[in-house]
């Protein structure tokens, strides 16, 4: 398992050779220092005053920085908190690194957001790094970037203050259709989706982050080889969602390892808007793989989360019409094995159709573990078992109850529950 | 004191070298010089045009273009004209933007009438965006315009400033204009990463400006070549979604207009307004959702499709599109937001864009 992180080992030499190759562009604002620097400051030629700029102006300089930015380098933003109306955007830059002077000190406010969708966009770029500093209240979004090959998000915190409401925006972490993308030490609050959300992208790791009060914590979408590990999933409608979806330009997700995580209390409400996927996702939904292929779940504590500890569904239970012709909305080859489970006797959710079965079904002892059970045809063999190549497996869970609810053959209401796990215990 | 000699000098080598308007690009490298100084070149400096500068009465080697499907800004007019290299000429595509030489300028003045109902009462220019085409590829370029009207600025990083005007009706309307950052512009003008120009289509430019075609006009100037044989009445033709025959604009008409009308004149507005970004090489495609005028799957369009990464976007509702229910589709809720947030498209709009909500919603109503 460990052996394939290896693969991210160019990341880290890339990383340590940009940082040897970092140059100073200090953003000078305060009295202090403002002398050192003034060496740097003629290669940019933004005249800073001494005293600091209104916010308008220096949001200007801001974007200036990030516009006029040489490949290799270092943008420094300083300690502070900057009110920003309109998304930072960093564009068709290589070795770039973003760099605030920590988290809650360097702190990009957005809360009087008029243009932009979301906080920062960083767009056709190789090698780029986003570290230490807080980000908040975008409207949108808060960090989303699209076409990177090569980017980390370090000690990030990208959040949504206040009460976690539907009017927060979609995503704290957005990384669309990249490459080799690191997610470390990041913490993510209040997302009315999804906090750390990977979408359409490969070769990714999300390790040692926190993701609470948001609908899904951390959501690997339509995304191949992804490692989640060491993270801490509480107190979201649902902890980590390995999801493949219709419609989109990367097909398919898979490969996915998600492990040593703690993923617990996932238990608030759902506070999505109507349509979106997450916002089907039962509040108390502990890990859920919906569709996926190739995904292994192990040595994680799933604790206290009230309605699905660990789900495996197909894109049926969405209940929404697959026109995609290209897509397969079934899970296969998923491996539940070794982690450590508990609920108590708790009520599952009423408040969502999947919540309100289980509660139909189980009353206060849900199982830990829950099937869907709808199954390709085509991948069954004579015994109606899933073939080689197709089957889930689930084996050595601490408390690991199984049920396999059935919802082919009967619909969801009607289908008589197995809770033989038998035809599951099996590995690969 | 520096750069301004700097500059002095580099214009004279420049003015020496090329001559006055042989070329729409004298101060490239002027401008290079600039961007890396700090300072701020003029629009003033391309000498686009002659005369008062605000008058916009372009060069010789300056001429102006129309489009059949404008891009919506707030309700913005533009003055639009394109610069070619004495001598050179455009080639015409079919489907892609018309192929440009080296040193080509595509000019855009967006402005407001001070009072729309007046328009001998004069306008204000608020920003002159420039694409050049350099020997890499296209390059963006924005320039913001002072309140005496002398000229305009080189801003890399856009601006933002009140503006109010009198609108068609008489009615005043003021909003915080924004001009974009030099990023902003590649946010719409991509394609697979790549800077490209939009508008400079067959589609958008096969028009009639005072009874004659556009495209067979540059061709008789020599600004354009035409395949043999082109004929306007068969090549690529955006409806012009604003013609006052439609519906949407002159809602007391008693006459219907026909379903095909308004649908062709919705696919226009979408693949003016939404096209750039929402094809499948655009910065858009991750929604999978592609509003090009090409496009013929229903579900690509939205029609039943689920949203993908909308977020609030979706607005609680279910759809893209909703056949024959326009209020229960995710495009209208986003087309009628000023959320930025929700709305789209995401830059460029801040006032919502009532003509063109009301022709989305009349093409989904008619929808089966």
């Amino acid at each position: 398992m460990y052996n394939s992180h290896k693969r991210f080992k160019h990341l880290d030499d890339t990383n340590q050779r940009l940082r040897r190759a970092t140059v100073g562009v200090f953003l000078c604002l305060g009295q202090r220092n403002t002398t050192m620097y003034r060496p740097f400051l003629s290669i940019l030629l933004l005249s800073f005053a001494n005293a600091l700029p209104a916010q308008p102006e220096l949001e200007k300089q801001l974007q200036t920085l990030l516009i006029m930015a040489e490949d290799g380098s270092t943008v420094e933003f300083p300690e502070g908190t900057f009110t920003l109306s309109n998304t930072l955007s960093l564009d068709a830059k290589k070795n770039v690194t973003i760099r605030g002077a920590g988290q809650g000190k360097t702190v990009l406010s957005f809360k009087n957001q008029k243009q932009g969708a979301e906080g920062i966009k960083v767009t056709n770029a190789q090698n780029i790094v986003l570290e230490h500093f807080t980000i908040e209240d975008s409207k949108g979004d808060l960090i989303k970037t699209q076409q990177v090959r090569g980017l980390s998000f370090r000690d990030i915190t990208a959040q949504w203050t206040g009460e976690p409401k539907a009017t927060n925006g979609s995503y704290a972490l957005y990384p669309v259709q990249c490459q080799n993308v690191r997610i470390e030490r990041c913490t993510a609050i209040g997302a009315s989706d999804a906090g750390i959300y990977v979408g359409q992208s490969d070769s990714v790791w999300v390790t040692n982050c926190v993701a609470k009060w948001n609908v899904a914590g951390i959501e690997i979408e339509n995304t191949t080889n992804a490692w989640v590990w060491k993270n801490k999933a509480f107190d979201n409608t649902g902890g980590i969602l390995v999801f493949d979806l219709p419609d989109l330009p990367k097909k398919r997700g898979g490969h996915v390892k998600v492990h040593d995580n703690l993923v617990t209390r996932n238990n608030f409400r759902n506070f999505a808007p109507k349509g979106n996927i997450v916002a089907k996702v039962p509040p108390g939904t502990g890990v859920m793989i919906l569709a996926t292929n190739d995904v292994e779940v192990f040595n994680n504590k799933i604790w206290d989360n009230k309605t699905a500890s660990t789900a495996i569904v197909s894109y049926f239970i969405a209940e929404t019409p697959i026109k995609d012709k290209d897509y397969n909305p079934y899970p296969s080859r998923i491996f539940i094995h070794d982690n450590i489970y508990s609920i108590g006797k708790r009520m599952p959710t009423w408040k969502s159709k999947l919540g309100f079965i289980f509660w139909w079904k189980f009353g206060k002892r849900v199982p830990h573990i829950l099937y869907d059970g709808i199954q390709n045809p085509d991948w069954l063999d004579v015994n109606g078992i899933l073939k080689p190549g197709y089957e889930i497996c689930i084996r050595n869970n601490e408390n690991g109850s199984f049920a396999n609810i059935r919802a082919d053959k009967l619909g969801l209401f009607k289908g008589k529950i197995s809770k033989n796990a038998k035809p599951y215990d099996c590995e690969f | 004191m520096t750069a301004n000699f700097k500059i002095s000098v580099l214009f004279v080598i420049a003015v020496t070298m090329l001559g006055a308007s042989d070329n729409c690009l004298i101060h490239k490298y002027i401008l290079r010089q600039d961007l890396e100084d700090g300072a701020k070149p003029k629009l003033s400096d391309f000498a686009f045009y002659t005369g008062k500068i605000s008058e916009l009465v372009p060069a010789p080697n300056v001429f102006p273009y129309e489009v059949n499907a404008p891009l919506f800004s707030d309700y913005a007019e533009k003055a639009r004209f394109i610069c070619l290299p004495e001598g050179q000429t455009m080639v015409y595509d079919a489907e892609e933007a018309f192929e440009f030489p080296t040193g080509a300028v595509i000019i855009k003045n967006f402005f407001y009438w001070n009072d729309a109902s007046v328009p001998q009462k004069g306008r204000r220019i608020l920003e002159t965006r420039l694409l050049i085409k350099e020997e890499k590829g296209w390059k963006a370029l924005e320039y913001i315009w002072n309140t005496e009207q002398s000229d305009a600025f080189l801003e890399v990083a856009g601006a933002a400033f009140p503006v109010s005007w009198i609108d068609e009706k008489g009615k005043k309307q003021s909003i915080e204009y924004i001009a974009p950052n030099l990023n902003q512009c590649k946010g719409c003008h991509s394609y697979d990463g790549q800077f490209v120009a939009i508008g400079i289509t067959a589609r958008q430019l096969n028009r009639e400006e005072n009874n004659e075609n556009q495209l067979l006009l540059w061709q008789k100037s020599e600004r354009l070549a035409l395949p043999e044989g082109f004929d306007p009445a068969s090549a690529p033709r955006l409806t012009d979604y604003r013609s006052t025959d439609h519906p949407s604009y002159v809602k007391t008409s008693a006459g219907k207009q026909s379903t095909n009308h308004v649908s062709a004149a919705a696919r226009s507005y979408l693949d003016a307004n939404c096209a750039h970004c929402h094809n499948s090489h655009g910065p858009a495609n991750t929604s999978g959702m592609f509003l090009d005028i090409g496009q013929t799957d229903p579900e690509r369009l939205g029609v039943g499709k689920a949203p993908v990464a909308a977020g609030r976007g979706s607005g609680n509702r279910r759809f893209g599109i909703v056949p024959g229910k326009p209020n229960e589709s995710i495009l209208v809720f986003r087309m009628e937001s000023d959320d930025p947030g929700i709305r789209m498209p995401e830059l460029g709009r801040q006032m919502q864009h009532r003509e063109g909500v009301e022709l989305i919603k009349a093409w989904i109503r008619e929808m089966n």
